[in-house]
């Protein structure tokens, strides 16, 4: 049993236990899925100014912090205690194509070329990190919600403006990944 | 059983906005203790567990995803979006109720152009970046220490977005 445990887990257990996070949140206290406006709280709680989008009582929307600190904590856990033994087992083709642009170091679950304090001061760093990072605050907001909100509560509770924006965040991913990534992969 | 007491208009005001490009807002009338908070954080932590060992928090995930080359994470999105479902319609016949008592409400999401422009804006974050906003907390939590520069950068987002919110298409 331990032993499954520590292995990497297969999707349908991951997508069950994530897709019973709708019926939780309903039945504890009324909530509905949604991790983006975390971000739009913290912004509320350390720095409203005079802005009417963060002028709110934050409180109220405690819970939702409550819920982004254990995941942060869970996943501690997940990388410590319950460490997955062995490198990330990524498909051919993709690991052929990130070895072409310099990317082979599977052990963890982020790449060390790209993800490391070294990079933080370079061109690589200011475009994963920085520009990264604020598309993904800037989009959400403004989408209204992101993977867990839209494509998963969204579509589990059968709202087409959901289903769009399901789709466009497929869509500027592929783009992403095709079009734009390949190019900034080499800089 | 709850009892269904109309909020002040002050109260109404802040829900409203609350409400805003929103879509986890619930009102309650009920006055919980923080501690009573918990039992988020506790689910939170089997969440961020789950993330980590199905890694769907790895950049090299989402990747494979967006290039059509592994099932896994259409596999775990799939799954997730078929239980919730399948949960949301057993709560919504047979009229399921909160542990507290409350009438379980799903709010509408209204649609906006926000759901195009800044779901592609968000879309292509997520291939640079390799997280939402949920694996981003996961990221940090599990050890990757720069990506606390990223969560920044999306805080940072966020909150630009709420300064230009009015002037943007909606």
């Amino acid at each position: 049993m331990l032993e499954a445990i520590k292995q990497p887990w297969p999707w349908y257990v991951a997508g069950a236990l994530i897709g019973l996070t709708v019926p939780y949140l309903l039945l504890v206290g009324n909530k509905t899925f949604g991790i983006s406006s975390s971000l739009r709280h913290l912004c509320a709680a350390c720095m409203p100014a005079n802005i009417t989008f963060f002028k709110y009582d934050w409180k109220k929307e405690a819970w939702n912090l409550f819920f982004v600190g254990g995941i942060a904590l869970g996943a501690f856990i997940g990388a410590t205690l319950l460490a997955n033994p062995g490198p990330v087992q990524l498909a051919e083709p993709t690991a052929a194509y990130l070895a072409e642009k310099g990317i082979t170091d599977t052990s963890a679950l982020m790449p060390p070329e790209i993800f490391s304090w070294s990079n933080l001061f370079t061109l690589r760093g200011l475009i994963f990190f920085v520009i990264g990072g604020f598309m993904v605050g800037f989009g959400t907001r403004y989408a209204g919600g992101c993977t867990s909100g839209h494509a998963i509560m969204g579509l589990s509770s059968l709202q087409w403006p959901s289903l769009v924006a399901t789709i466009m965040f497929m869509l500027g991913g592929i783009a992403m990944t095709w079009l734009i990534l390949p190019h900034l992969l080499t800089l | 059983m709850a009892q269904h007491i109309q909020p002040s208009p002050a109260e109404l005001k802040d829900l409203q906005n609350r409400e805003l490009d929103a879509i986890c807002v619930n009102e309650s009338v009920l006055k919980h203790p923080w501690w009573y908070n918990l039992k988020y954080s506790a689910w939170g932590i089997l969440f961020g567990i789950v993330f980590v060992k199905a890694e769907i928090i790895s950049w090299f995930r989402i990747q494979e995803m967006f290039r059509f080359e592994s099932f896994h994470m259409y596999g775990v999105i799939g799954t997730a979006v078929v239980v919730g479902l399948i949960s949301v319609l057993i709560i919504k016949r047979t009229k399921a109720r909160t542990i507290y008592g409350e009438e379980i409400h799903i709010p509408n999401k209204e649609f906006n152009k926000g759901q195009i422009y800044g779901a592609l804006i968000f879309g292509l974050g997520w291939a640079i970046t390799g997280a939402c906003p949920g694996p981003l907390f996961a990221q940090m939590g599990a050890g990757f220490g720069v990506v606390i520069v990223t969560f920044l950068s999306a805080v940072a987002g966020t909150y630009v977005y709420g300064v230009f919110r009015d002037r943007l298409p909606h």
